[in-house]
């Protein structure tokens, strides 16, 4: 993109970690004004970010929540406002869950079986969002109203086929259902880590490679100029030629396929079935990271470890005494700031750069009248 | 340099700005302007776009502060800190772009913002009888109770100056006013300002068209790269003088040399027709022809059916019948993308909605538009050296002033905008150039620049689509002209024959029952 100056790189963190101090002062006033002590509360934030297991915890955490971060930002980019994300990855998880589960599965080999899981998921996701790129697209129906819609008939479509009449199965000695479960050969083995008896997702290297194809595909693709060019300016990119109704088919399609794969590190690595206590509301918190972290492959990894940490670090909170809210507020309000002190930042780097360009052409101009 | 005090019978000045200096990111600052306008004059304020007329203006209107100087009204200092100080100074501002609210009525507009009030209610009917006693007394001859919508451009600005008027106004500020009208508009504005004087109002005149400001002003202002450089009486100066005092140098011309015009049809068009969302005729059976190395210049009062003439030959927008062949190639339905690859450049009326991404930088703009082409793209793949390299030329061959390709868009001023659109659009040998305003707004430098590589590229057999606002430039310009009227093709013109004014009746429909 720009040159990397130290200035450039400076101003470009200046946003988030403003936001960070913000937030953090605006959580110690709570905590004071609630009578806790805030130098309690890092305190137990400092011992729990020693514990291993609440670091792995948050690196899973945070791998779940980068891929939800980056099926919002592909929408992003061209303004288009995916909230449906939600919706798609439980309904992805469930139906691959179910597939996966299912006897005939276990004849296959591990790899091809886990390859079908995935792809599953990801057209079921695709074909979730698709349905708001067609209503958008043929209708004029905005996004924004129809994916969450979508996720309330999601909601209730998973909890129609997560029954033991259809896709689900008692679990034996409990009362929650869930699909059968994933038998070893359909399962994604984790990574150990020495000191927790939790594993790092194998899928982590999953989030990974979408990180990596997402920076290719905008940054030094046509499509991703063109996904791009849609977002700064919809009229220019018609003229130019763009067809923007097939750009919001295209990025809807990636960004629910994209969704699709946001269940995938918990099922095929921790919970092997989707039941009833299959984590939701992931694709929400994947709008708050995309948010904080600019639709930015890196920027986005970075603000998924934050709220990974944050999430699992509250679980320390409540042991020690100080309310876990505490967490809440503090990522409410970061997302807040983040996006005004963005918006601050980005005003000021216009004004800043048409000074620069107004000197430096100022002296050639002077020279000229010198010279002639 | 203290403001003098009134000597023995002469009126203070109307106003008076005495060594205005302000700093201004990304503009021409103003550096030491000195103007002094009499009591009861048109005084104009002549200057290149971007020489820094707004900013002086946006100052005498309190929407900006001075950094250094002084500002007297009628002898007295002042200091502005927000438009409603100078209205409450007697100082009103007619913008260039009309502020009117299209569904109001005129006394509905003109209210709008200092209501006069009757207990809890609005004391609509003194009003109107203002409204009506300050059109009777100044000739504007506006009706206070026609819908704003119904109305003409010039009677649009008549509402303009009635409502700075109406809130009491004794000296007004005209931002380029005659740029919206054509020539006979201009002349019954010429009236409305003489009048407005022959009251003892004062009339501050921003203006670039050095004809009309030698025959409406009594003093006349240069201002040039943000300072005065001369004030004059038009007594004693003549067009071309004042040109060469505001570039500081000789004034291009818009002009062909001989004919390039060959038999060899590029753009033919046949019966097109357009219709509106709500199904009203835009464009009604419009043909015509342009061929290699032909200029065919489009007159009209804006809104007659140019942008949609545009927008359909480009793709933008659906035609309803007609048929559209280029070279040969039918492209009536073909998709935008496919115009541009079939070699139509594409000059866009307005450049921040549709001919650039303001906040990208230069060389991803020098991609937009030829997302499909070299030297841009690999396959599907972005070329970014080649999109770079490639916008180091245009830089360097259309003379785009920026520190480098890396800056946003946004940075440059409008006419390094326009050029690098010029540049990018001339980029990979075009067959046809449809160019729609491509000097409005533009200072007079990157004007002569424009008019030079459409000459040029003329020369080697394009074709050109002229769409403009500035008859000067249509004339000059053209090979062939037409009219457009309420999207029609009226009538043909021959440039070397035609003059502005015989144009100006055309464009109105008023040339048509003589």
């Amino acid at each position: 993109m720009r040159n990397l100056t130290p200035r450039s790189v400076l101003l470009g963190l200046a946003a988030p970690l403003g936001a960070l101090v913000f937030a953090a002062l605006v959580c110690g006033i709570i905590l004071a004004a609630t009578g806790n002590s805030p130098i309690d509360t890092v305190d137990a934030m400092a011992t729990a970010a020693q514990r291993p297991r609440t670091l792995v915890n948050s690196v899973n955490s945070a791998t779940v929540y980068y891929l939800a971060a980056v099926a919002v930002a592909i929408g992003f980019r061209m303004k288009l406002f995916n909230i449906g994300v939600d919706g798609q990855y439980r309904l992805a998880a469930m139906l691959s869950a179910a597939l996966a589960g299912a006897a005939f599965m276990d004849n296959l080999p591990s790899f091809l079986r886990i390859a079908l899981t995935i792809a599953v998921a990801m057209l079921v996701g695709a074909g979730w969002a698709g349905l708001a790129a067609l209503l958008k697209v043929t209708r004029g129906v905005s996004e924004v109203i129809s994916t969450i819609m979508l996720n309330a008939i999601a909601t209730y479509l998973v909890s129609y086929l997560l029954n033991p009449a259809r896709l689900a199965e008692t679990t034996a000695g409990s009362n929650n259902i869930g699909t059968a479960k994933i038998t070893e050969g359909g399962q994604v083995p984790g990574f150990e880590v020495s000191g927790s008896t939790t594993k790092v997702f194998g899928l982590i290297l999953l989030a990974a490679i979408v990180g990596v194809v997402y920076w290719f595909v905008l940054s030094r693709t046509k499509f991703g100029f063109e996904l791009k060019a849609t977002g700064l300016s919809e009229s220019a990119a018609v003229a130019s030629g763009v067809s923007v109704k097939k750009m919001v088919v295209i990025s809807m399609l990636l960004s629910g396929a994209v969704a699709g794969l946001v269940g995938m590190p918990q099922l095929l690595g921790a919970s092997y079935t989707y039941s009833l206590d299959f984590p939701p509301g992931l694709g929400f918190v994947g709008i708050a990271v995309a948010l904080l972290g600019r639709n930015n492959p890196v920027g986005m990894a970075v603000a998924a470890l934050l709220w990974g940490f944050l999430d699992n670090a509250a679980n320390a909170l409540d042991i020690s005494g100080v309310p876990r809210e505490i967490v809440l507020i503090m990522q409410g309000v970061i997302v807040l700031s983040v996006v005004v002190a963005y918006e601050l930042v980005r005003r000021y780097r216009v004004r800043a750069e048409q000074q620069a360009v107004g000197k430096a052409l100022g002296r050639t101009k002077t020279l000229e009248e010198v010279s002639a | 340099m203290s403001p003098e005090p009134p000597a023995g019978g002469a009126p203070a000045p109307a106003v008076q700005l005495s060594a205005i200096t302000k700093r201004f990111p990304g503009v021409v600052a103003n550096s030491d302007v000195n103007i002094t306008v009499r009591a009861g004059t048109v005084h104009a304020l002549v200057g290149e776009n971007g020489a820094g007329k707004s900013t002086l203006m946006k100052i005498l209107y309190g929407m900006q502060q001075p950094d250094e100087g002084t500002i007297a009204i009628d002898g007295a200092p002042v200091a502005f800190s927000s438009p409603a100080d100078a209205i409450r100074a007697g100082i009103g501002m007619v913008h260039q772009h009309f502020m009117l609210a299209d569904n109001l009525t005129v006394l509905e507009n003109v209210v709008l913002g200092s209501e006069p009030r009757k207990g809890v209610g609005l004391d609509f009917a003194a009003a109107r009888a203002k409204i009506t006693e300050i059109s009777t007394a100044y000739g504007l001859g506006v009706d206070p109770d026609r819908l704003v919508d119904d109305l003409g451009v010039g009677e649009r600005q008549r509402v303009e100056i009635l409502k700075v008027l109406y809130r009491g106004a004794r000296t007004l500020i005209l931002d380029e006013p005659t740029a919206v009208l054509v020539p006979q508009e201009v002349d019954e504005l010429f009236g409305n300002l003489r009048d407005l004087k022959a009251e003892g109002l004062t009339i501050l005149f921003i203006s670039h068209k050095l004809d009309e400001v030698l025959s409406v002003a009594d003093d006349i202002t240069v201002i040039r790269r943000g300072t005065t450089v001369a004030s004059v009486s038009p007594e004693g100066v003549t067009a071309r003088k004042l040109a060469e005092l505001m570039v500081g140098s000789a004034l291009p011309v818009p002009e062909l040399r001989e004919s390039t015009v060959t038999d060899a049809t590029v753009l033919s068009v046949e019966g097109l027709t357009v219709l509106s969302a709500d199904g009203r005729t835009v464009l009604d059976n419009v043909s015509f022809t342009i061929h290699a190395g032909e200029v065919l210049g489009i007159a009209g009062v804006e809104g007659n059916g140019q942008a949609e003439l545009v927008e359909a030959l480009m793709g933008i927008r659906s035609c309803s019948a007609g048929r559209i062949t280029l070279s040969g190639q039918d492209i009536t339905r073909a998709t935008t993308r496919h115009r541009r690859e079939a070699g139509i450049g594409y000059i866009p009326e307005d450049r921040h909605r549709q001919g650039l991404l303001l906040e990208a930088p230069l060389w991803e703009n020098r991609i937009l538009g030829h997302q499909t082409s070299a030297p841009n793209v690999r396959g599907p793949l972005l070329d970014r050296k080649g999109a770079k390299r490639d916008t180091e030329r245009i830089v360097d061959e259309y003379d785009v002033r920026t520190p480098g390709i890396g800056v946003n868009a946004s940075a440059l001023s409008g006419g390094n905008q326009q050029k690098l659109i010029v540049g990018r659009e001339m980029s990979g040998s075009p067959v046809l150039l449809i160019a729609s305003h491509p000097t409005r707004g533009v200072d007079v430098g990157a004007q002569a620049a424009i008019w030079e590589h459409i000459r040029r590229a003329r020369a080697e057999q394009l074709a050109v689509l002229l769409i403009s606002a500035d008859l000067d430039e249509l004339i000059g310009m053209s090979d062939t002209l037409s009219v457009i009227l309420r999207g029609r093709l009226v009538a043909d013109h021959d440039p070397a024959a035609v003059t502005p004014e015989q144009l100006g009746s055309a464009m109105t429909g008023a040339g048509r029952e003589d």
